[in-house]
């Protein structure tokens, strides 16, 4: 079975005079329906490894394959389509834009890809805001909305292109246990069903080990790797 | 609305008092640019129009522009020949085969033509002298080539026919001598005949220095006085259409040789001034647009850098650079339109209250206007937006590439 996404042998170094190695020949693949978790102490190169995986940075050397296919060798512009159509991005801040309403945050995905009508992109919109318990935030702007809630409509907006792996980097870092173990819940739910990949950072064990996959970096290696 | 579109608004949405003031920048630049130039080019046309009006289209006179070549020259041209001390050879000056010429030049269709003698004589009147230049006219040729007949304030130019040496004179003329129509004066040419002349007609151009030196009468009597039978020194021309006075001026003097000026050549000076005029106009209005652009290139630059997680955000859903650069672009591009739109407004209105100012000129070319002159062109209004839009756009680009060459993980990396 092919890996959704899956890093071989990569090293990210951020060149300087003192360079900073911030992953060390790591491999790793994602199969459908996984539901990993990256954990380790800070600095250890958790989200460094996740921006890898997720096409948003480069390997200073190793190969970032997506569907088996190396990454090395497609253009900034082919790996911006990647991300658009079968990769979402969860952060920590929930960096929705200020200016657009809930729904069109979740609607931007959608329109930069085009391929639903306007009817149907509104339609899967609010199905996703409905899904995580969003429909009266709808018309709502960011700044009308509470942490948790802000949080649920960047994973509304991650999901709105139906992407094949959902990366999220320390999605519950500014929520509290609660909203934490909600969000949790979420990834949990997508990942067992219709075979979509998660991969989420996080320092917090607990949560972590409520993943199928659990993988430990220390000093940008893999220390642990354990399912179940 | 287009995603670009509906994102670019949204920043400017959100920075309202500086968009405003950046707008303002290039509605007052673009809005100065269209009054000025109405101005401007409202003076420019109507002087253009008075001289066009006042004076023949294109004259040949009975000089030639370079002195004759010396036989020697001719049979070495190129060789070292230096011949010094040359001096024009007496011969009777003026035109030679007028006649001739002008029928010539009259063949050809939207062209009138008159002949002029010109030359120089003392009126005399009392105790009082006034150099001038007479001119000998064919009134029925002249009326149709000069505005001789709609400058004069009294008389009529059929007057030099029916009075037997009747004089036509310029109002500066006629007020130095102290004399008005229907007193005799003495006119006396060079060679020294003395003539008897009524006036019988007086003519205002409103440019002094013509109307303190001429004098017309019939171009016959012109000849006997000066002592130059059947000679004629200047050939007037007047076009249908004005843009051809310069090809035709270049075409006679190639096939007759004499001096033919268009009015464009004789009024060189004054058109080389205009040139000068605009370049002061677009200088002034380039530097306010160029104060407006570094106005949007502030706004843009903290758009750009207070977005720059939304940017962060936007490439990892997977827009391009291309795509972010084109949201700045558009931004740049709202303001410049929009600038220009209103622009247009200010123009049009300081252009209206420009339009009310009401004064009395003192005299000269401007003579009877009560105002400004004001070309109303659709052009300036296109130009100003024009410049407005790439102004606009040039000061964007240099944020909008920062923004497209924002690398997201930097910015997550920062902002946790």
């Amino acid at each position: 079975m092919t890996a959704l996404i899956a890093v071989e042998n990569v090293t990210r170094t951020l060149p300087g005079p003192q360079p900073v190695v911030l992953v060390r020949e790591v491999s790793l693949a994602v199969g459908p329906g996984e539901f990993v978790a990256i954990t380790g102490p800070s600095g250890s190169g958790k989200s460094s490894l996740l921006y890898l995986l997720g096409l948003l940075d480069r390997p200073s050397e190793g190969r970032v394959l997506l569907n088996g296919r190396d990454t090395a060798r497609m253009s900034d512009d082919a790996l911006a389509a990647a991300r658009l159509s079968r990769l979402g991005f969860v952060f920590q801040f929930h960096f929705l834009l200020p200016e657009f309403t809930a729904l069109d945050n979740v609607l931007l995905p959608m329109r930069r890809l085009g391929q639903l009508s306007e009817t149907e992109q509104h339609e899967r919109a609010r199905g996703l805001l409905e899904a995580l318990g969003l429909a009266d935030a709808a018309a709502k702007y960011p700044d009308q909305l509470s942490g948790g809630m802000r949080q649920r409509v960047a994973i509304a907006r991650a999901l709105a292109n139906d992407p094949a792996v959902l990366l999220a980097d320390e999605p519950t870092g500014n929520l509290d246990t609660k909203n934490a173990s909600a969000v949790f819940d979420i990834f949990a739910a997508l990942a067992g069903s219709g075979g979509r990949s998660v991969v989420v950072v996080t320092h917090d064990q607990d949560l972590a080990a409520r993943a199928s996959r659990r993988i430990r970096l220390v000093d940008g290696r893999v220390a642990d790797d354990s399912a179940g | 609305m287009s995603l670009t579109l509906a994102i670019a608004f949204g920043h400017l949405k959100r920075r309202k008092r500086q968009t405003f003031v950046s707008l303002l920048g290039v509605a007052l630049g673009v809005g100065f640019f269209i009054a000025i130039a109405a101005l401007m080019r409202g003076f420019q046309t109507y002087f253009v129009q008075q001289v066009i009006d006042v004076a023949p289209h294109v004259v040949m006179k009975d000089e030639f522009r370079s002195p004759a070549l010396q036989p020697a020259e001719i049979a070495f041209a190129g060789g070292a020949v230096a011949i010094r001390g040359v001096r024009p050879r007496e011969a009777v000056r003026g035109i030679r085969e007028a006649g001739a010429k002008i029928e010539a030049i009259e063949a050809i269709p939207g062209v009138a033509v008159a002949p002029v003698l010109l030359g120089p004589a003392l009126f005399r009147y009392g105790a009082r002298d006034v150099a001038v230049s007479l001119a000998g006219i064919d009134p029925g040729r002249e009326r149709r080539v000069t505005n001789i007949e709609k400058d004069m304030t009294a008389g009529r130019l059929e007057d030099l026919r029916a009075t037997a040496n009747g004089v036509i004179v310029g109002i500066g003329v006629a007020q130095r001598l102290g004399a008005t129509v229907g007193d005799s004066v003495i006119a006396v040419a060079p060679s020294g005949v003395a003539t008897s002349f009524r006036i019988v007609g007086l003519i205002e151009t409103g440019v002094t220095a013509l109307d303190e030196r001429e004098a017309y009468v019939l171009l016959r009597l012109a000849q006997v006085i000066l002592d130059r039978p059947n000679v004629i020194n200047q050939i007037r021309i007047r076009l249908d259409d004005v843009r051809q006075a310069e090809p035709l001026a270049r075409r006679l003097e190639a096939a007759f040789g004499y001096r033919t000026e268009s009015w464009e050549e004789s009024n060189r000076n004054v058109l080389a001034l205009f040139v000068i005029q605009n370049a002061i106009m677009f200088s002034v209005v380039g530097a306010i647009l160029l104060v407006a652009a570094f106005g949007i290139y502030t706004i843009i630059s903290q758009v750009v850098h207070e977005k720059a997680r939304d940017i962060a955000i936007l490439k990892s859903i997977g827009f391009r650079a291309r795509d972010i650069q084109a949201i700045f672009l558009v931004e740049g591009a709202i303001v410049g339109l929009a600038g220009a739109v209103v622009g247009w407004a200010v123009g049009y209105g300081l252009i209206e209250a420009l339009a009310q100012v009401r004064f009395q000129s003192a005299g000269g070319p401007l003579r009877g206007r009560e105002g400004f002159i004001l070309a109303r062109e659709l052009w300036t209004y296109l130009a100003g937006g024009g410049f407005a839009l790439v102004a606009a756009m040039a000061a964007t680009l240099i944020p909008a590439r920062k923004a497209s060459r924002l690398n997201p993980v930097d910015i997550v990396r920062g902002a946790v």
